[in-house]
């Protein structure tokens, strides 16, 4: 069994107090109750600080472009279904430039967990404005205030039907892992967006903004986190602001058990050899 | 060589592929070679669309200039392809539907036959194609039973009903034409020999075929002309053997896509055209920074932009080569043939994994698009290679988070790889400047050994493709090209040296790594060479200067109108840049 330690690897690079710490220690949480030896999980990231996550998490990693960490973690994981695969970035990587392959991985659906770390800025480019910034932000290019109302991933993602929405606070990272673990266990695409606070370039959306503001989804007894339509109304009344399961659907198939041919092993254990009989067979289409 | 050109042409929408198609298999099957080229436009319906079959008693890599045997369904199709007409050449039409002219002064026979007509008595409107099947089969003196093979495969699903109408729109045509017109056109003799494969193949389906059996377990792609044919060809064959094809949102995913297959150990391509490959030059730079394998196939077509999406070109050659920001190593193959699309897309992803580079294989539409009769695919010559990689005991060999996957002191630059799942194997593959395990670091002397270590990599390339000389090996002419050209240049060389030039023709089919040594060789004593190529600004005669000089011998010949370059058009060039008083 491994513990935390098998997890770490270098020290982080981030700020003292960016949420960031608390994501990383999250998803090593995760893995380690979810008993997973580092070898067979690998994070995808892409560019930011979040970006940093593949280098951080102590498993394998592919640090790969600004907002393309979905595109590669889906192709990770179908060539390799025994692996844990996680997609990690922040809200400008994923809702900014890569915002195209979210919507698709919610619709193809493959096997991977997306962990965004929305801190509603773009910390590593030094404070500019993100697709998640509140209206009227200032930040370094909106000097007097965005004007661009913000993204809202979590309908975004209700509205796509995707099968696993959920949200987490850097603030609070047992819970995080609790909930990161169960998007790892959902079949098919999962999304966790976290609000990970950006402590140098944004002093609005800081811990002590969301420790008021958050309500745990988790914690109500009454919630149904399998009725779409009701998520989609609590998370509009709560402006956004919950944590939890938001919405689960275990009916839908992922992507490699719906699609034809797909074997069960993994495809990066099978020799990639054409027989000559095959080969033979193909010819002959050409005669 | 004996040959004859044949064309049918209509609006799109008309069959004319389906027409062209099947009288081609029919030739095929005979024995014969043919050559095919379609020449369509960038929309559904309506709009000129022609099929030209040439057929040959010997294997042909070209369309050939004439046209022998014209099927035109409409007047755009006379206007638009009569300067092709062999003298005495045969134009059908139907008057019913048309009063066909041709140019003053043209010699041709135009021959109006109730296409339509016959096709209705047959058994319906649609089979007017069958029934100029069976004109054309008049002409040259074919026994229209010679089709039903043909049409039992492309009907036989219809039920015998359908297949003996179409049999019967063929023979009908046949006797029209038998019993009105005396003008007769021989077909090129039978071959002698035929090898026991004779195969009917375009260059998009080499490339499939080859990809499948390169070991290429998924394709990420997004649909465009006229590279989509491959990812047809592999969605019919890549799951029969365990492997996926994607469609993916855009390039830019599908490229991505590959590089995540291939980092976890699969080997994964993406074949994409011009603008599709564009949006694919970050993730060039992340493969070759990352040292992951990767391949990608640009079938080209006319830029730039969206350019002429249904028509040929030579002009990604410099983005091939030069694209991305900043400076990795990469491998461009240019295969001359159909043979070449198998052989080289098979061996890109021995070559990817063995240098843990992108490979790059440049195809374009004409060579892409046109299926052709060749002999076999040369199967025992592609490289099987899965690389340098860290085995399970290697790894457990070494000390707990000993592996250093990016070791800068490997004197060949390359480092054996792990796979994601394999124990005491972790490490991040990244586009950033990274050490040895794959962290970030900006230290000088670390991002210099790394640049060096991944240069180093290629600086022992081997692999059969580069420079190959025809014709007479000191002679002081020359003709140069890369890729698809290879079939028209033999043909312009071997015409230049009937009339008495001392010729030969030097072919490019790897750009990258350059092979100076061999093109240094090859152009020692020329006075004098044409460079042919399908762009405007002359990327292979800029490439061929900057690597080996060369500078005042160097002519350029230039074509970038969209439509594959005819014999005549080099020689024509030729004239004007070779000694005149040397030529006839
Ligand atoms: C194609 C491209 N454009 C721009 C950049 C510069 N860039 C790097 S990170 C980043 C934004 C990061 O913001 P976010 O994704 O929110 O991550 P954070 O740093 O906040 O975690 C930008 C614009 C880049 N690396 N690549
Ligand atoms: S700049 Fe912000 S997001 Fe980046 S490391 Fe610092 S606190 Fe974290
Ligand atoms: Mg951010």
């Amino acid at each position: 069994m491994s513990t935390m330690k098998d997890f770490k690897a270098e020290k982080p690079t981030w700020c003292p107090g960016c949420g960031d710490f608390g994501v990383l220690n999250a998803m090593q949480r995760a893995a380690v109750a979810l008993g997973l030896e580092p070898e067979d999980v690998v994070v995808v990231s892409g560019i930011g600080c979040s970006g940093k996550m593949s280098q951080h998490f102590g498993g394998y990693g592919l640090h790969s472009l600004h907002g393309r960490s979905l595109p590669t973690a889906q192709a990770v994981k179908l060539a390799n279904r025994n692996l844990t695969v996680f997609a990690a970035g922040g809200d400008g990587d994923g809702y900014g430039i890569g915002m195209g392959h979210f919507i698709h991985a919610i619709r193809r659906n493959i096997d991977i967990t997306y962990i965004v770390m929305d801190n509603h800025i773009y910390g590593l480019t030094t404070g500019q404005a993100s697709p998640t910034s509140d209206v009227g932000s200032q930040t370094k290019t909106s000097p007097r205030g965005t004007v661009e109302r913000p993204i809202e991933p979590l309908q975004l993602a209700l509205s796509e039907r995707c099968g696993f929405v959920a949200q987490a606070f850097s603030g609070d990272t047992k819970h995080m892992a609790q909930v990161i673990e169960r998007a790892v266990r959902h079949r098919g695409f999962s999304l966790v967006n976290v609000f990970s606070p950006c402590v140098t370039f944004n002093k609005v959306n800081s811990y002590e903004f969301y420790k008021e503001k958050l309500v745990n989804l988790d914690a109500d007894p009454a919630y149904d986190c399998h009725d779409r339509l009701a998520a989609m109304r609590r998370v509009a009344e709560a402006d956004n602001l919950v944590v939890g399961v938001v919405y689960e659907d275990t009916e839908q198939p992922a992507y490699d058990d719906a699609v034809y041919g797909y074997p069960e092993e993994p495809l990066a254990h099978l020799e990639p050899r054409l027989s000559d009989a095959m080969y033979e067979e193909i010819l002959a289409t050409f005669r | 060589m004996h040959d004859v050109g044949w064309k049918v042409g209509g609006k799109q929408g008309e069959g004319i592929d389906s027409t062209g198609e099947i009288y081609a298999i029919a030739l095929h099957r005979m024995g014969y070679y043919v050559f095919t080229y379609r020449h369509f436009m960038s929309l559904i319906k309506g709009g000129h669309t022609n099929y030209k079959i040439r057929v040959a008693d010997e294997v042909v890599r070209h369309h050939g200039d004439l046209v022998h045997v014209l099927i035109a369904f409409d007047q755009t199709t006379i206007d638009e392809n009569w300067r092709q007409l062999a003298p005495g050449a045969v134009v059908i039409y139907d008057g019913a539907t048309f009063q066909a002219h041709l140019p003053d002064g043209l010699q041709a026979h135009l021959c109006d036959v109730p296409l339509t007509g016959i096709a209705k008595e047959a058994g319906g409107a649609i089979m007017k194609n069958m029934v100029s099947i069976g004109v054309t089969a008049a002409v040259h003196g074919i026994d229209p039973t010679a089709f039903l093979p043909v049409i039992q495969d492309k009907f036989g699903k219809k039920g015998e009903a359908v297949v003996q109408a179409n049999l019967e729109a063929v023979r009908q045509g046949y006797a029209y034409y038998r019993s009105h017109y005396d003008v007769s056109i021989p077909m090129p003799p039978l071959p002698q020999q035929r090898s026991s494969d004779h195969l009917f193949i375009s260059g998009n389906q080499a490339t499939g075929f080859g990809a499948l059996d390169g070991g290429c377990r998924m394709l990420a792609a997004y649909p465009i002309t006229p590279a989509t044919e491959i990812m047809y060809w592999l969605i019919e064959h890549l799951p029969k053997q365990g492997g996926v094809v994607l469609q993916a949102e855009d390039e830019i995913a599908a490229v991505n896509m590959a590089i995540g297959a291939n980092y976890a150990g699969v080997p994964a391509m993406t074949s994409t055209s011009g603008p599709g490959f564009s949006l694919m030059m970050e993730a060039l730079g992340l493969a070759g920074m990352s040292e992951t394998p990767l391949v990608i196939v640009d079938v080209q077509r006319s830029g730039p932009s969206t350019g002429l999406p249904t028509k040929t070109e030579q002009s990604d050659l410099n983005e091939a080569l030069y694209g991305t920001h900043g400076e990795i190593p990469r491998v461009v193959l240019t295969p001359r043939t159909v043979e070449e699309c198998y052989r080289f897309t098979a061996d890109a992803f021995a070559l990817a994994e063995r240098y843990q580079v992108p490979v790059i294989v440049l195809s374009d539409l004409y060579m892409g698009m046109s299926a052709q009769s060749i002999d076999r695919l040369p199967r025992e010559e592609v490289t099987r290679d899965r690389g340098r990689r860290m085995s399970d005991e290697d790894l457990q060999a070494l000390a707990p988070g000993a592996y250093v996957r990016y070791d800068d002191s490997s004197p060949t630059g390359i480092s054996p790889r792990s796979i994601p799942g394999q124990r005491n194997g972790r490490y991040v593959a990244l586009g950033n400047e990274h050490n040895g395990i794959g962290l970030e670091v900006e230290e000088q002397y670390i991002r210099v050994a790394q640049a060096n270590k991944r240069r180093r990599k290629l600086a022992h390339f081997a692999h059969q493709s580069g420079v190959s000389v025809d014709g007479v090996k000191d002679a002081p002419f020359a003709l140069i090209g890369f890729g698809s050209t290879h079939g028209v240049l033999e043909e312009a060389r071997a015409a230049l040296a009937r009339q008495g030039l001392t010729i030969k023709h030097i072919h490019l089919s790897r750009v990258a790594p350059f092979p100076a040594e061999d093109m240094m060789a090859a152009l020692a004593g020329v006075e004098r060479a044409l460079v042919v190529e399908l762009n405007q600004t002359g990327q292979l005669a800029d490439l061929i200067r900057k690597e080996v000089g060369f500078h005042d011998v160097l002519s350029n010949c230039l074509k970038y109108d969209g439509d594959p370059i005819e014999l005549r058009e080099i020689l024509a060039r030729a004239e004007q840049v070779f000694p005149t008083g040397v030529l006839q």
